[in-house]
């Protein structure tokens, strides 16, 4: 599904992926982890196609297609998603319309027909119930004075609404209390159906905890240093990431 | 042609003086009736005045040179007719609506809806010529022909707009829209319409002023709406502005407001080569509520400049301003907004708010609040912002698979939605977001 080989990308003039490799198949979860500032958030915005980046080496292919050729939402419309860590606010857009515009011009660009009202309606009541969110929230103005667990919830909901084919978690438990936590993982949870694939990029192990991943990758320095299953992450949680700089600082020495 | 001795030597200003002397000689005997004494004097003021240059203050971002080389026809007499009218969009006009082509009333494509002990409605010039008695006691009382050329200028000239009275204890339920049509397929058109608005104690009303270009030459609007909101009235006042690039349009409302009334505005500048909105309200009377609402969307090389006076002048009043702009192309806009809080306005809230986005480099805008208050016991606050398009929420639209061009779109939508939301009369506000979203097509 998702191809990303030898992969540099920088921002300004400081490298921050240094040659990433990473093979995603259909149906699959990866955890992304790693300390603060190793590229792990980086990862996610240059596969959604944010601006700011440039890439500067390397390749991505999704689904056949070359991924980096293609607007952002073209993107979306190719079937990624981004959960976003810091959801933006829309003043004077509410989620139900800025959605509906969403899916139609998705539907556009995959030759479909726009959803009528009740089908849209009929969609929005299911994924609503996914992630127990409000009707009432999805008609005020988009995320605006959503407390930080409504936003990462809405930002799921969005997730369900779209029905994309790979879903890219930015930090999605960051600022999550336990419960909050559980209703989001829960959420991403019954939208694995075996074919969607996932990448969760997480600091803690306690996402994982509920979303239990197939892999788990160890990004330091802008490179995949350490790959395994979930019990990679457990010992990370256990260790700390020292014991993983200290490997790869040792070796870079050398 | 009557000598000028002053420095606006402008064939614009020699031509409408002239025209005036015309206009005074038909009067024969009536020349003496004050207010055909109270246009002499407006006259005399405009003569001494002249055209203001970017060295008056109140027009130091307002260049009106280009208007005062060129010639208009104040007088053209106009085919315009309902086969024309329906060329141009407007959806579903229900109520009062009176045609003005040329700044002259049309009674063939006017329709009146209200009954007449509710509402009288009359042509300017009908009430000029026949019942001044009707008028005396408001005309020219009101907005300022001393010191504001444009206004001494359609005092002196206006010959035809709107006199609309409605009686106390009434509540017109049908609007009252007013359009302005300049119609320039021949040549160029100056107009220069005068309304009256006088609405009763306890009556309550919604008035719209609808201003179009109909050709290609160039068009002179100088428009002057002078409104009377008496004791616990309510007045709702609509302006929209969709003309050409090649036309002109200074205008002037000015309210009065008595104790207990309720005064609510938009101004929605869509269209038109060069604007200058002058909204002033006096707050004369306790317990007043005045709402001022604007938003402007220029493009190209449209220039747009709103200016508004809030003159509180007693005490226990409160004024509520929110003006928005969106910049685009090589447009620029004007914002200047007065609050004057009178020694005797104590307990006055006044807030003033001018938030403006600017979509390209080219585009500029000008801000100037002004506060000046001599009461100790008020509040009062102003704020201005202008900015760009948040990037992030654009990236974030499209990360949702929305083009960017429709993400600009939509966010420009929206951040015109706080003031489009306020327009109370459904045709216009209709009519304002077809227009909105005509206009943001090329943003």
């Amino acid at each position: 599904m998702l191809t990303i080989s030898n992969l540099h990308a920088r921002i300004e003039e400081k490298e921050i992926l240094r040659g990433i490799n990473l093979e995603i198949k259909p149906g699959e979860v990866h955890a992304i982890m790693g300390p603060n500032g190793s590229g792990k958030s980086t990862l996610a915005s240059v596969l959604a196609g944010r601006e700011d980046y440039e890439v500067t080496e390397g390749s991505v292919t999704f689904n056949g297609k070359d991924l980096l050729d293609l607007a952002p939402e073209k993107r979306a419309a190719e079937g990624i998603f981004l959960a976003f860590q810091y959801p933006v606010e829309i003043p004077g857009v509410t989620t139900i319309n800025f959605l509906k515009t969403a899916i139609n011009e998705i539907r556009k660009y995959n030759g479909h027909e726009p959803l009528d009202a009740a089908q849209f309606l009929k969609r929005m009541r299911e994924k609503a119930k996914l992630v127990k969110i409000d009707d009432a929230l999805l008609k005020r103005s988009l995320n605006e004075g959503f407390s930080g667990g409504e936003k990462k919830r809405n930002e799921i909901f969005q997730m369900a609404m779209l029905e994309p084919t790979l879903g890219l978690l930015d930090e999605t438990d960051s600022g999550l209390d336990i419960d909050a936590l559980r209703i989001v993982a829960e959420g991403v949870n019954q939208l694995r159906d075996g074919k969607r694939s996932f990448v969760v990029v997480t600091h803690y192990q306690r996402l994982l905890d509920y979303i239990v991943p197939d892999f788990v990758h160890v990004l330091y320095k802008g490179r995949i240093v350490k790959s395994g299953t979930k019990e990679l992450a457990l010992e990370l949680e256990e260790k700390g990431y020292d014991w993983i700089k200290n490997e790869v600082d040792a070796l870079e020495i050398a | 042609m009557s000598s000028i001795e002053n420095k606006d030597t402008s064939s614009l200003k020699a031509e409408l003086i002239a025209d005036f002397h015309l206009s005074q000689a038909k009067l024969n005997g009536k020349a003496t009736l004050p207010i055909h004494q109270l246009r002499g004097e407006a006259m005399q003021n405009f003569d001494n005045l002249g055209f203001p240059t970017i060295r008056n203050e109140e027009w130091k971002y307002s260049n009106v040179s280009n208007l005062v080389k060129q010639t208009f026809d104040f007088h053209t007499k106009t085919e315009f007719n309902q086969a024309d009218l329906d060329k141009i969009p407007l959806p579903r006009l229900i109520g009062n609506v009176l045609y003005f082509i040329n700044g002259v009333y049309n009674a063939e494509l006017s329709q009146i809806a209200t009954p007449e002990n509710k509402l009288k409605v009359i042509p300017f010039s009908e009430a000029l010529a026949h019942q001044p008695e009707l008028i005396e006691g408001y005309f020219g009382k009101y907005a300022n022909y001393e010191t504001d050329a444009f206004t001494a200028l359609n005092t002196a000239l206006a010959n035809d707009g709107v006199v609309v009275q409605v009686a106390d204890n009434k509540i017109v339920e049908e609007p009252i829209i007013l359009r302005f049509i300049s119609d320039v397929r021949t040549s160029n058109v100056g107009s220069q319409p005068r309304n009256l608005i006088i609405v009763g104690k306890n009556s309550q009303v919604k008035i719209a002023e609808a201003y179009r270009t109909v050709g290609d030459n160039a068009a002179f609007v100088n428009t002057v709406t002078e409104i009377i909101v008496d004791e616990s009235a309510m007045v709702d006042y609509y302006k929209v502005q969709s003309e050409s690039n090649k036309s002109y349009h200074i205008g002037t409302t000015q309210v009065y407001q008595k104790g207990r009334s309720y005064f609510y505005s938009a101004t929605v500048t869509l269209n038109g080569g060069f604007v200058r909105n002058n909204l002033n309200v006096v707050l004369d009377g306790e317990h007043i509520e005045s709402h001022l609402f604007g938003l402007y969307v220029p493009n190209g090389k449209q220039h747009v400049d709103n200016h508004t006076v809030v003159d509180h002048r007693k005490p226990n009043c409160e004024s509520h301003e929110l003006y928005k702009g969106i910049l685009m192309d090589k447009s620029t806009g004007v914002f200047n907004g007065k609050i004057f809080v009178r020694e005797d306005a104590q307990k006055t809230n006044a807030y003033q708010n001018c938030r403006n986005v600017v979509t390209s480099d080219e585009a500029t805008m000008n801000t100037k609040p002004q506060l000046e208050i001599w009461a100790d016991d008020v509040k009062c606050s102003h704020g201005t912002t202008t900015g760009q398009l948040n990037d992030e929420v654009i990236f974030y639209m499209q990360s949702r698979g929305i083009p960017k061009k429709e993400a600009i779109r939509l966010q420009l939508l929206a951040f015109a939605q706080d003031v489009v939301t306020q327009i109370k009369i459904d045709s216009i506000r209709e009519y304002i977001e077809e227009l909105i979203l005509e206009k943001l097509e090329g943003a």
